[in-house]
């Protein structure tokens, strides 16, 4: 027990800096996303089909802001991601310039984030 | 810092699926942006609101786009061009996906007997949902 605890708290405390970061946002995002779109998938099948009203039931929870807003994080997050690892591994001397490119990353993220998050508000505000 | 050498991979399963990566998602951001503009192209401008774009763009099946001000979604916004592109996307998506959870469950479980037994499970879920997107995706 005791050198379990030790492990993950060597895990937290590791400083892989920006770049683990965005692996470990890519891992859970792409995880999230999986899990979504199987239950979407999933019920929009037993809808069609059986009438079922479970498919009702997600999208009034995929509906709601509290859901959005951090699928969309994960959504736009992990396309901005994996585009930034396909063009370093297709070029593989811009490694050298991992740091700086991360951080473009986050820039060209936040503002694209931020205009999801204004919809989000304005439709609570609205009152959609 | 030093030049990094990069060592040329031998064509192998995991080869073959890390390209398999790049290229769905690559594609799928393709598939997505063609959606987008389509869409502006058929007037979405006037008749979509922004929830609606954004279903529209991830997955252009018409029943994302059903509570809207479009007329009538069979004009244009429902026929076998978007069934082909919901069918691409819809393989590529889910192949990309459970590749990725294959990918992350052999990170934590390494070569144990677990491994070839969940590769089993995950390409059994992989049919089992490509299979009931295209039937969905043909009945809608």
């Amino acid at each position: 027990m005791a050198a379990k605890f030790q492990t993950w708290w060597q895990g937290l405390r590791y400083r892989g800096g920006g770049t683990m970061v965005a692996w470990l946002l890519h891992r859970i995002g792409g995880l999230a996303m999986v899990i979504f779109v199987g239950m979407h998938v999933f019920a929009s099948f037993l809808t069609q089909q059986f009438g079922s009203g479970f498919g009702t039931t997600l999208n009034i929870i995929y509906q709601s802001p509290y859901f959005q807003a951090p699928l969309y994080f994960f959504v736009i997050f992990h396309a901005l991601n994996g585009f930034r690892i396909i063009l370093l591994d297709t070029f593989p001397k811009l490694l050298e310039y991992q740091r700086e490119v991360t951080w473009l990353q986050w820039m060209v993220f936040i503002p694209l984030y931020g205009l999801v998050v204004f919809f989000i508000i304005a439709g609570i505000v609205s009152g959609e | 810092m030093r030049n990094r050498t990069v060592p040329q991979p031998a064509m192998s399963f995991e080869y073959i699926m890390w390209m398999f990566t790049r290229i769905s998602g690559l594609a799928l951001l393709f598939l997505g942006a063609v959606s987008l503009v389509m869409a502006f192209v058929m007037g979405a401008r006037e008749l979509l609101d922004m929830p609606t774009l954004a279903r529209w763009t991830f997955f252009p099946n018409p029943n994302h786009v059903v509570n809207s001000k479009i007329p009538d979604v069979t004009q244009g916004w429902a026929n076998a061009y978007w069934q082909i592109m919901q069918i691409v996307i819809a393989f590529f998506g889910i192949s990309h996906g459970l590749n990725g959870l294959r990918v992350i469950i052999e990170d934590y479980i390494g070569n144990t007997i677990w491994q070839p037994m969940l590769r089993g499970l995950i390409f059994l879920v992989w049919l089992f949902f490509t299979i009931m997107a295209v039937f969905v995706i043909l009945a809608s």
